[in-house]
């Protein structure tokens, strides 16, 4: 078992990870994003985390990939996991990531007509979009 | 000694009658036979059903048949966090109950908002449809809950009786 987390450049991520999958990884367990908004350390501010699990080897990995705030698209893992669909979705709809080859990446948790993507950091965390009602 | 008996009124126990206003009967008809609709959205559901169920036992309010059609329904049991993407949904049901229809608001999510404050929750279904009576607790204890119904058969018995 393992906890480390390894940096993957994601040009690169898509064959890794289908390799992975043919290691043995046949579980994709989560897929979610970092904010690192005012990170000093961090150069790019979007981090990818993977949680893969083998459930032969009963081995858990963690894989990241960086992608910057104005360019932040990366392979979609849809291929080589179904579950990563909504994972991917989900990561739309809070952070505003995008995924190349995703087959139907709309949000998923917000409704339509919800401006912005409400995980980003930099979103006013109490600022409202109501469908009906009045916003308070 | 001398003085005239103010006219009595007439015995009617012996004939098992009693004399009453016809709002006052509707109403009391209309506070015992409450057929709820408990629109359950979180947590707070897990304290409805402690109360609905045998233990607290909201029948003995005439309140003990949830009916899950918004049109066969007198009161609804706002039950839980309501997010903006459901408050569409929560009118429309609100919007398809018939007359004379009351709103009950269970737990402080639905009352204020509650802990919220976030991009998701209504602060409060009041701005979205009126509410007769507010639960707070987090989630309110049974007895809360029975305190509040108990507010309710008040308001109802104690209103104008639109026929």
């Amino acid at each position: 078992m393992s906890d480390t987390p390894v940096y993957i450049k994601r040009e690169d991520a898509l064959s890794f990870f289908k390799s992975k999958k043919n290691e043995g990884f046949d579980v994709l367990m989560d897929l979610f994003v970092i904010d690192y908004l005012h990170w000093e350390e961090k150069a790019e501010r979007f981090e990818i985390v993977y949680n893969l699990y083998s459930t032969a080897k009963r081995e858990r990995l963690f894989f990241k990939v960086s992608v910057p705030e104005n360019d932040a698209l990366l392979d979609s893992v849809t291929s080589v996991w179904p579950a990563a669909n909504w994972f991917e979705r989900e990561a739309w709809d809070m952070f505003g990531v995008s995924f190349k080859g995703h087959p139907d990446l709309r949000r998923i948790l917000m409704y339509d007509g919800f401006e912005g993507h409400a995980l980003r950091k930099d979103y006013p965390y109490n600022k409202r979009q109501p469908l009906i009602g009045p916003i308070n | 000694m001398g003085q005239v008996d103010a006219p009595q009124a007439p015995n009617l126990e012996k004939f098992s009658l009693m004399t009453t206003k016809l709002g006052d009967a509707i109403g009391w008809a209309r506070k015992f036979s409450i057929f709820q609709y408990p629109f359950v959205t979180a947590c707070c559901g897990m304290e409805y059903m402690a109360t609905a169920c045998a233990h607290y036992d909201v029948d003995r309010f005439g309140a003990g048949f949830p009916r899950f059609s918004p049109r066969q329904s007198d009161v609804l049991f706002v039950v839980g966090t309501i997010s903006h993407k459901m408050a569409p949904v929560l009118k429309r049901i609100y919007d398809q109950m018939c007359e004379p229809k009351w709103v009950v608001a269970f737990g402080v999510c639905t009352c204020t908002g509650g802990f919220y404050d976030n991009y998701a929750t209504v602060m409060g279904i009041d701005t979205i449809i009126p509410v007769d009576v507010y639960i707070p607790g987090c989630p309110p204890r049974p007895e809360n809950v029975l305190d509040g119904l108990m507010k309710l058969q008040e308001k109802i018995q104690n209103q104008k009786q639109e026929v």
